[in-house]
């Protein structure tokens, strides 16, 4: 069983987010393992466990040279990763991620293609769809319980009403939601072993895709960017074993009550 | 009105169109001379709805025989478009809605714009996304060729009928979807809810992790009962398995506007305030001072949700 998980490596979530000049967000600071992708490599290690072997592939693209959240991946018990590292893909809108993933990934052989529902800080959630697309995969998106039985993969996938059992033949791919796996820890083991585990780094003219990417792939352009509208904190108070009397005054004054 | 045509994604549930589909149909009509549906399934027998919404014509890509929808009816879609595309396609942001818009904007080779919650018309469409947890508000436009794909939030417009004659409802069969087309549902299950649904509840109570543990949910369900409201979730305790996805309210939850929004033990994330903030009133028990929930509440409790909430229950028990 090989399986390919596409990881993305984000600013820190909990730093100040900005645009930079061509509103684009700004990523030129440390980058992180997204962790809406831990579920993916987690589960990626679980499905190879339990078909009792095989590779992890983790599979990045990003205009940043940082690798660290690819290590971190790796130091989790990832196989290998391969990140396609370049200038020219700042900019690149969710259509241009899929093709050039779609191009690293077609070069490896795999049974199942692992993504996670959003990503935390471009939350388009039509990349993974893409690319399964662009790859002539099956895809099953909202997978909330994950199993593989021979050559068919069974999904829970997440409705509105609650779930359906959905099955698809391998190859396929699945998107992941948050929680469906509890991610493990890297090791100290794990993190020194991650240090000599092949990252293989590629340019978008080691795909040929020079000129489809990045900003001059891009068809979509932001005009403005204007602060919303904002809410006015109102008033605030102690709870002195008089808030619930407080919160029931406030619904009669606005009439719930 | 610059655009001449535009289609929207009608997604069928429980013998109509989701509340988002009426929404994505009203706005078109502002926007467009000539406004199409495309549905599938039971979607096929609401030509009447579709009508009344705005639409005159209804594609019906038929019965799917239980494959998931993304595929065939993108796939029905690339085939309507080779005999004329429209200018856009609005999509709802749901789980089908961002598959059909996916594999779509590969079929097709053409962009989506994601997590909209507002379109104009100036010279061309322009979108609008909020950013950072509603702080900014982007607004972008497509520069290459049509269509664009726009995948829209839910309440982003409020659906009202323009009393317009029955849609002619014309077959838009899928055709061959080869692999791509294999993933196929066995079983569905419903999660049971009662009371008010939670989009559509006047009150909607929402608990997070502060609540502590899972049993003390109980009490979010008891003041939203007693409310007649909904009972909503922050993801943290959707994901550590609390209570089911369907009460997960925010970026990836639900979009609720009710008339007022109890947020107890929650802190007010980005992702979370992003569902809730277009509440017409935001109550807030935390025992932190300074959780970010109370920088948008009318009314801020700084407590403890295992004294406050016994005491309103009480409160509310004492009333009724
Ligand atoms: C891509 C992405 C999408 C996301 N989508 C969503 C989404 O759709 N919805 C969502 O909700 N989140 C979403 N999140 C997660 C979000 O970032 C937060 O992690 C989450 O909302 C936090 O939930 P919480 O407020 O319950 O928990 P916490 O942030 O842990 O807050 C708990 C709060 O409870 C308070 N508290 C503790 N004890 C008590 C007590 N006894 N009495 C009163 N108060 C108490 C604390 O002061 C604290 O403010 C998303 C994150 C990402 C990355
Ligand atoms: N640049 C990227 N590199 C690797 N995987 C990505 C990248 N962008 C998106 N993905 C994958 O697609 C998922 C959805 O991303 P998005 O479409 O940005 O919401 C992410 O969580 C990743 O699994």
């Amino acid at each position: 069983m090989n399986i390919v998980v596409c990881v993305k490596q984000i600013p820190d979530p909990a730093a100040p987010q900005s645009f930079d000049a061509s509103n684009n967000l700004n990523r030129s600071g440390k980058l992180i393992l997204d962790e809406a992708d831990t579920y993916g490599v987690e589960m990626a290690l679980q499905l190879v466990d339990k078909a009792g072997g095989g590779e992890v592939t983790v599979v990045s693209m990003g205009s940043g040279t940082d690798v660290a959240g690819l290590r971190n991946a790796l130091a989790m018990g990832a196989t290998k990763a391969v990140i396609v590292s370049d200038d020219a893909l700042r900019g690149s809108d969710a259509l241009s991620t899929a093709k050039v993933l779609a191009a690293v990934i077609a070069r490896a052989s795999f049974d199942l293609v692992l993504a996670a529902t959003e990503s935390s800080d471009g939350y388009t959630g039509t990349t993974p769809v893409q690319l399964a697309e662009l790859l002539g995969l099956p895809s099953i998106t909202f997978a909330k319980a994950v199993s593989i039985d021979g050559s068919t993969l069974n999904v829970s996938r997440q409705t509105e009403a609650g779930y359906d059992e959905v099955t698809a033949p391998l190859p396929a791919l699945v998107t992941v939601t948050a929680g469906v796996v509890e991610p493990r820890y890297a090791s100290f083991k794990g993190i020194m072993a991650a240090k000599s585990k092949p990252l293989e780094v590629l340019s978008v003219s080691d795909l040929s895709l020079d000129g489809q990417v990045g900003a001059a792939g891009a068809r979509e352009t932001i005009v403005a960017v204007e602060a919303a509208e904002t809410r006015q904190a109102g008033e605030k108070y102690v709870d002195e074993g008089d808030g619930a009397q407080k919160v029931v005054a406030f619904l009669e004054s606005i009439k719930v009550l | 009105m610059t655009l001449s045509t535009i289609w929207v994604l009608a997604e069928p549930a429980n013998g109509s169109f989701t509340t988002t589909s009426l929404e994505l149909l009203t706005h078109a009509r502002s926007l467009a001379t000539n406004v199409a549906a495309i549905t599938w399934g039971e979607g096929g027998q609401l030509g009447a709805l579709a009508g009344e919404y705005g639409a005159s014509t209804l594609y019906d890509v038929g019965d799917l025989a239980g494959a998931l929808p993304g595929v065939p009816v993108a796939a029905a879609i690339e085939a309507l478009s080779a005999s004329g595309a429209p200018d856009a396609l609005l999509i709802p942001t749901s789980y089908d809605g961002r598959d059909v818009a996916g594999r779509l904007s590969a079929r097709l080779d053409r962009p989506v714009l994601t997590n909209v919650t507002g379109i104009t018309d100036d010279d061309g469409l322009v979108t609008e996304h909020p950013v950072f947890g509603g702080s900014l508000n982007v607004k972008a436009r497509f520069t290459g060729p049509g269509p664009g794909i726009v995948v829209v939030r839910a309440k982003s417009f409020v659906a009202e009928p323009s009393g317009g004659a029955v849609a002619t409802v014309v077959a838009a069969p899928a055709g061959d979807t080869g692999a791509t087309g294999s993933a196929v549902i066995s079983t569905s299950h419903v999660e049971e809810r009662t009371g008010p649904k939670l989009e559509e509840a006047t009150v909607v109570v929402s608990g997070g992790r502060g609540l502590g543990e899972a049993s003390a949910y109980a009490m979010i369900e008891e003041v939203a009962k007693l409310l007649n409201g909904a009972a909503g979730a922050s993801r943290a305790i959707v994901d550590a398995g609390w209570v089911p996805y369907s009460h997960q309210v925010g970026q990836t939850g639900k979009t609720v506007k009710p008339l007022v929004y109890l947020a107890c033990g929650i802190s007010g994330a980005t992702q979370h305030m992003v569902g809730m903030k277009g509440s017409k009133n935001i109550v807030a028990i935390n025992k932190d001072a300074d959780a970010p929930i109370f920088q948008i509440a009318d009314l801020g409790i700084v407590g403890d949700v295992h004294k406050v909430l016994p005491a309103l229950i009480d409160a509310l028990k004492a009333r009724s």
